[in-house]
């Protein structure tokens, strides 16, 4: 996040404001117009309070300005707004830029700026907003208007339906872990009083009540929340397959039998205080696992709430008329204004622009485009309003291509959990020979001791400790690297960053800082006055890195500025041509200063000239800077063993400038690749072994991120990306990328010491029971310590530490990681 | 007779209670999402 700059800070964000908007003495000023617009809707509307909020966004207001017509048309209403009573509507919307407390109030008083909405709720995590409203009284459109306008760009959400069933199912298992929790425990109570009778004496009446109070509170612990283990082992036999089920379902159902006739008998062993407990723990175990890999499903559904969801169409008749995307067919003629995105592939048939692609290629220079050639949806139209012809739309356009290939890719990446799976047959196989063994063992000599000895072996070998020792030793550590501004969203990318690989950097926005600025400025530094002049009304790039360079702003004033797209500017300033723009530009207007022209300027940084009166004064390098933990971060990762490449979709001369300036070895910068490719080749590091890690910021890396075993997306990166990543850094530089790599190390290492704790007790437990040593009371108390090791091992366990400057505890997590598994 | 066997009912009769008044909370929603009641609770004081 940005910090307040020197300077009047703007009333809404708090940046920096330009000179140039500086407003009148006591009168409010504003970095930009969006910030006016918002500041304009709360002042009037009596929401002025939301600047009392210490914990605000300090990010400019950037509303993409659209009408959201398309919100109103019968197509989108189908897909996705659900009808109400009383003739109210309800849909979901995923919104860009929610983060903090202050979002949500502002969220939630919608209704209070819009009379026909009944209710507006946020879900803070998932960047959820679910608006209620009275389709006769407002159309939809002008919702979403006002959300984009304070900020907020909505984008339809399509899971609207699978929302609901995952919230039925998760209700459920929560009520099932409470009922089995609350069992499990008073289970435990008559359990202690029986334990403690068996050495300080007992009444009959008294110890036969217990049992019977125990048997008659076990039955609903298993017809309620233990059904789901007997449910699970049946489908396993019917599928043939050895599933961690199977034995639960075995030593739950063997125990209780066994128990309850025991207690009818009024002899011997009762177990339903290991049975409860087991139900309990297991439960517990599942669900925190589960809450952790929806993280996929959720990344998915997201990517298709970015795709540009609307194109303003050129009728027959000459109107225009705005269309959701879904409904372009090749064919179609799409004018798309400056500043807008494109929403299909096609061709241009009218006016000639500049197209920024930086979000498909990564390429971060803008590329002429003219009449005939092709531009790709999801890249920005930057200079001039144009007509497209729409070749590919909707799910063959390539961004829609892309989208696909990063959700396929989400779904594939599951080998941790298959490794699970197997390990968990070997466990299942081992734990029903032994149990058989033992009762083969004993039943020659005592047939009621052979029953006992082996269920006593299947409870006490029960996995409860193993079930939960990854998922906790997981969600501890997640739950301090949130605090520590690291987002991780499942344990899979923990466990894969804890052994040195292959790690994979984009160059644009990932290890530079993804902003051109002017890095080098030879000549005149008066000229810097003129220059700015007349870049001051210009939105190109070029001209916006003068300005980020000298923020002092522009004194002088320019006159007759012309714009040539593709070459530069030229205008006059306090009575001199100014000529600013490429050589070959400048050449063409100012013959007399070519001699000044010096060769040796950096590959990575694109040269400008500026001419004064036909005389070149001097020469600008403007190019993205590398970060400056760049360097450090890397030289430290490598001396942990990782392999470090540098992949990216810039021009190979750039890739290769950065990458010798930050070590990398001339082979592992590589440059020019599209996001097919990139994809391409993680998918080939992958396969060549090792764990690949890919960092990145954009769309383009989107789909890398998603093949590679880790994806990371970095702070300011695209929407689409970080719903693809396994973790995201919320601290700018790659000094983030260390702590991460090195708190997955410390996590790994306490789970494996929860795995050797809980193998030790369940190597113990087998000898005990095969030896026929085990009592109730040895059980009962091996089976919480062991599970109780491995909580306080999971919790005490040193991993992720928080850092001076990092997100303070309380501000509420990113919401662009949907799932991240709660602390 | 001991007071147990009259005691010890009752007991599981409250807990009976406190499990059905959790599953009810449960399954009307109070526990789906933890991250945003807790944010929104700052700002509930003004109107």
């Amino acid at each position: 996040m940005p910090a307040p700059q020197l300077g009047t800070p703007c009333s809404h964000c708090g940046l920096a404001v330009p000179p140039a908007l500086l407003a009148s003495e006591g009168n409010p000023s504003f970095c930009c117009s969006g910030c006016a617009t918002a500041h304009e809707i709360l002042r009037t509307n009596g929401l002025a309070q939301y600047y009392a909020f210490r914990e605000r966004r300090l990010t400019a207001v950037r509303s993409s300005g659209r009408s959201f017509e398309e919100f109103d048309h019968p197509a989108f209403a189908e897909l996705y707004v659900q009808a109400e009573g009383e003739g109210r509507a309800t849909t979901e919307l995923y919104l860009e830029g929610v983060h903090c407390a202050s979002c949500v109030w502002l969220v939630e008083r919608v209704p209070l700026l819009m009379p026909g909405v009944v209710r507006a709720e946020l879900d803070v995590r998932r960047a959820l907003a679910r608006v209620e409203w009275d389709p006769r009284r407002l159309p939809l459109s002008q919702v979403a208007r006002t959300l984009d306008q304070l900020g907020y760009t909505p984008h339809p959400f399509r899971g609207v339906a699978r929302d609901a069933m995952r919230r039925h199912e998760d209700r459920a298992m929560l009520a099932r872990i409470g009922v089995a929790g609350a069992i499990a425990g008073n289970v435990m109570l008559p359990a202690l009083a029986l334990y403690s009778g068996e050495f300080a004496g007992m009444e009959a009446a008294y110890t036969g009540f217990f049992r019977w109070v125990s048997l008659a509170l076990t039955i609903p612990a298993l017809l309620f929340p233990g059904r789901v283990f007997f449910t699970g082992a049946m489908a396993a036999l019917r599928t043939r397959r050895l599933h961690m089920d199977l034995p639960i379902a075995l030593a739950l159902g063997a125990g209780f039998v066994r128990g309850a006739i025991n207690t009818i008998a009024d002899t011997g062993p009762i177990y339903f205080d290991g049975v409860t407990i087991l139900i309990f723990l297991l439960l517990t175990g599942r669900f925190l696992q589960q809450r952790g890999q929806r993280a996929a499903v959720d990344a998915a559904e997201l990517l298709y709430s970015l795709a540009p969801d609307s194109a303003r169409v050129l009728e027959a008749d000459g109107i225009e008329r705005t269309l959701p995307a879904s409904a372009l067919l090749p064919g179609m003629l799409v004018r798309v204004r400056a500043g807008e995105s494109f929403a299909a592939d096609g061709t241009l048939v009218e006016g000639e622009t500049s197209v920024n692609a930086a979000l498909l290629t990564g390429e971060s220079r803008p590329v002429s485009a003219r009449i005939g050639d092709v531009v790709h949806a999801g890249t920005l139209n930057v200079a001039a309003p144009v007509t497209m012809r729409v070749e590919e739309a909707g799910t063959t356009s390539r961004l829609a291509r892309l989208l696909r290939q990063v959700a396929e890719s989400s779904a594939r990446r599951a080998p941790v959990v298959a490794y699970a799976d197997r390990l968990a047959g070997w466990f299942v196989a081992t734990v029903l020979v032994l149990a058989a063994v033992t009762f083969v063992l004993w039943v020659g000599r005592d047939s009621a001791a052979a029953w006992d000895h082996a269920i006593a072996l299947l409870i006490v070998t029960c996995p409860c400790a193993l079930a939960l020792a990854t998922p906790l030793a997981v969600t501890v550590a997640i739950g301090r690297a949130a605090r520590a501004g690291i987002y991780i969203k499942g344990g899979d990318a923990l466990e894969q960053l804890a052994h040195a690989g292959h790690l994979v950097l984009d160059k644009t926005g990932t290890v530079t800082e993804g902003q051109t600025t002017v890095v080098t400025w030879q000549g005149d530094d008066a000229a810097r006055a003129l220059v700015l002049a007349l870049e001051a009304g210009s939105s190109h790039p070029i001209a916006e890195g003068f300005r980020r360079a000298w923020p002092a702003g522009a004194v002088l004033a320019a006159e007759s500025v012309t714009h040539i797209v593709g070459g530069g500017i030229v205008g006059r300033v306090a009575g001199r041509d100014v000529v600013v723009g490429s050589p070959r530009f400048v050449a063409l207007h100012a013959p007399g200063g070519a001699g000044t022209v010096v060769r040796g300027l950096d590959a990575s940084l694109t040269p400008v000239l500026v001419a004064v009166d036909g005389v070149v004064v001097a020469r600008a390098g403007l190019g993205d800077r590398i970060r400056e933990d760049a360097a450090a971060a890397l030289a430290s990762l490598r001396q942990r063993g990782w392999r470090t490449t540098l992949l990216s979709g810039d021009d190979p001369a750039v890739a290769a400038s950065v990458g010798a300036a930050l070590g990398f070895e001339a082979t592992e910068a590589i440059g020019g690749a599209t996001p097919e490719e990139k994809l391409a080749r993680v998918t080939a590091w992958r396969a060549a072994g090792g764990p690949v890690v890919m960092v990145g910021d954009g769309v383009n890396d989107a789909a890398a991120i998603a093949a590679a075993h880790v994806g990371i997306g970095v702070l300011g990166g695209a929407e689409a990306c970080l719903a693809s990543a396994d973790a995201y850094l919320t601290a700018p530089g790659l000094e983030p990328l260390v702590r991460l790599v090195t708190g997955a190390e410390r996590t790994m290492r306490v789970i494996r010491r929860n795995m050797a704790w809980a193998l030790t007790y369940n190597l113990i437990g087998v000898a005990l029971a095969m030896t026929g040593m085990i009592s109730p009371l040895i059980a009962a108390v091996m089976m919480p310590i062991s599970s109780l090791t491995v909580v306080l091992g999971s919790w005490l366990g040193r991993t992720f530490e928080p850092v001076a400057g990092a997100a303070p505890s309380g501000v509420v997590p990113m919401a662009t990681l949907p799932a991240r598994a709660a602390a | 007779m001991s007071v147990l066997f009259v005691v010890l009912p009752l007991a599981l009769l409250l807990v009976a209670v406190a499990v059905w008044a959790y599953i009810w909370s449960a399954r009307g929603g109070q526990f789906d999402d933890l991250d945003t009641p807790a944010v929104r609770m700052l700002h509930d004081d003004e109107e």
